[in-house]
């Protein structure tokens, strides 16, 4: 569904990204794992057009996309929950949620997936006519999951979901990933620093140091790789 | 007691201008943090538009009505297209270049479009015709406010009514919100941030043109150089509201409209500009946000 080719990417004269090749199937779970700085968050934002590619070829369905503006890669079924969650946090939970449908125009459709999210997270259900800057740090990632779940995107790009949240929330959130994959077929890549968690989930992994891919295998493969383990496992 | 009132209407009708016009610089400040110096010429331009689109109708002998409306409307549209491009040629290429960059090209624009004007039309004052009838049922009252006082009043009650309902219930109203406050984020959700921008232009300086036409009307007469002070003014209500915030551009037109009007009535009228200011200063002492802005750190 998504591939990358080479792909390069960075900040003025830094090169943030080298050259990265992955493949991710429709209906996969893949991870991107690597220690902090290692490039994870740029690749997210070069394959939503946030970050320009400086090199290389993102195809989305054998479609290049690199270089296509931001709300184009969002029509074309590709949404990403940024780092830090990134809620609104001056617009109520329900107007955060109705900017993830910007660019629907099936009404009907949209409002079936406000209740599908508030299915998913009552608690955002009851805190609609809060502003987002009002919810704990495990609300803000529910509503910055569902505002990108109401795009009804075929592939989901998570920036690290469990970071700073408490266990039981990690586990909770992983749940809703599992499900989302599982139950609606969405494609996922989903970035993590929380290595274990990660492979476990994941169908697939790729593990990424200075912004190069260094190694890639199934999620249990990885698990059981000796540089991962070391590096990434703290075994 | 009369006299007082007087000063209060008078007050508002200033303000009501100056936070039409204050309107602008404070939601563009909101979504790109730029102060737009030529937010004033496009005010006047607005003005002169009104003033070629009306002198003709009225000689082609069109009812008062049709005319208002139609320089109205006219003026509207004609000063957006200028905001539009401004924002195009002289701010857009500059987004992501250091904030002075685009504050210079501002200044720069500001000057060219006050030149433009003076070299296509004149330098001189052009009287600009009465477009507001008295009214019949003001006539007990007219010491205290005229009907050119009223008109502007209600005309600029309408427009922010509209304002607030258009940002607080419309999607194109929320985008621009998401956009001031998360314009990545904004991006990321699939919204046209720059089609955002663009829109923020057009209705700020729409409302700066209906200022234009009101002011024109109810001073009679208008020249290429009257959106410096309107400007600077407009701008001072922006700031001492807290600039970004839409109900306080309203409340620091209103207020400097007030303290002008009180300023001028008892004390003296040669002083009328340095009340405005002694005001803002006096508020950004004690309040360095304006009044309902928000405290935040200056990223410089
Ligand atoms: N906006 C930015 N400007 C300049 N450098 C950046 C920016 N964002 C990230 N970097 C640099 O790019 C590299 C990769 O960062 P990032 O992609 O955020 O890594 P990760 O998400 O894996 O922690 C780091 O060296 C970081 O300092
Ligand atoms: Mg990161």
């Amino acid at each position: 569904m998504l591939r990358l080719e080479h792909v390069r990417a960075g900040y003025g004269n830094i090169l943030a990204i080298k050259d990265i090749s992955l493949v991710i199937s429709e209906g996969e779970i893949v991870t991107l794992i690597g220690a902090n700085g290692a490039g994870k968050s740029t690749t997210l934002m070069t394959i939503s057009g946030l970050v320009p590619c400086r090199g290389g070829k993102i195809l989305l369905n054998g479609r290049e996309i690199q270089g296509e503006a931001p709300d184009n890669i969002v029509r074309l079924g590709l949404s990403q929950v940024p780092e830090g969650r990134h809620i609104f946090p001056l617009l109520t939970v329900k107007e955060n949620l109705d900017m993830g449908a910007f660019l629907r125009r099936d009404k009907d459709g949209v409002k079936r997936d406000l209740e599908f999210v508030y299915t998913l997270f009552p608690i955002l259900e009851k805190r609609q006519r809060q502003h987002g800057g009002a919810l704990s740090g495990g609300e803000q990632q529910m509503l910055a999951m569902s505002r990108a779940l109401m795009a009804r995107p075929k592939m989901l790009l998570l920036d690290e979901p469990s970071m700073g949240l408490a266990p039981l929330l990690i586990k909770q959130i992983f749940a809703i990933i599992e499900r989302l994959n599982r139950e609606r077929g969405t494609t996922i890549f989903l970035v993590e620093q929380n290595a274990r968690k990660a492979l476990r989930v994941a169908h697939r992994g790729y593990v990424l140091e200075n912004g190069e891919i260094i190694v890639t295998g199934t999620g249990r493969e990885l698990a059981a790789n000796e540089k991962v383990q070391s590096a990434y496992l703290g075994m | 007691m009369e006299y007082f009132l007087e000063l209060i209407c008078g007050g508002l009708t200033r303000g009501a201008i100056y936070a039409l016009i204050a309107l602008g610089y404070t939601m563009v400040y909101g979504i790109i943090g730029l102060i737009n110096f030529a937010h004033g010429e496009i005010y006047m331009i607005g003005a002169f538009t009104a003033f070629i689109i009306a002198t003709a109708l009225t000689i082609y002998g069109f009812p008062l009505a049709a005319v208002v409306i139609v320089a109205g409307l006219a003026a509207a549209v004609w000063a957006a297209a200028y905001g539009y491009t401004v924002e195009r040629i002289a701010y857009r290429p500059l987004r992501g270049a250091p904030r002075l960059s685009p504050l210079i090209s501002a200044i720069g624009m500001s000057f060219f479009l006050q030149n433009y004007v003076l070299l296509a039309q004149t330098a001189d004052f052009v009287p600009f015709p009465a477009l507001i009838p008295d009214f019949d049922f003001l006539e007990p009252y007219s010491h205290i406010i005229g009907a050119s006082d009223l008109v502007i009043l209600a005309t600029t009650a309408v427009v922010m009514v509209t304002l607030t309902c258009v940002i607080r219930y419309t999607t194109i109203g929320k985008a621009m919100r998401a956009t001031a406050q998360d314009s990545a984020m904004a991006l990321l959700l699939g919204i046209n941030v720059n089609r955002v921008i663009s829109i923020t232009f057009i209705i700020g300086s729409a409302l700066a043109a209906i200022g234009g036409l009101l002011v024109a009307s109810h001073i009679g007469q208008i020249n290429f150089y009257i959106g410096f002070l309107a400007g600077i003014k407009a701008f001072a209500a922006a700031v001492l509201g807290g600039i970004g915030s839409i109900p306080g551009a309203v409340l620091g037109g209103m207020l400097l409209g007030l303290t002008e009007s009180f300023g001028t009535g008892y004390i003296s009228s040669d002083y009328e500009d340095v009340f405005a200011f002694s005001l803002l200063v006096l508020i950004l002492i004690f309040k360095p946000a304006g009044l309902l802005g928000k405290a935040t750190v200056e990223k410089v």
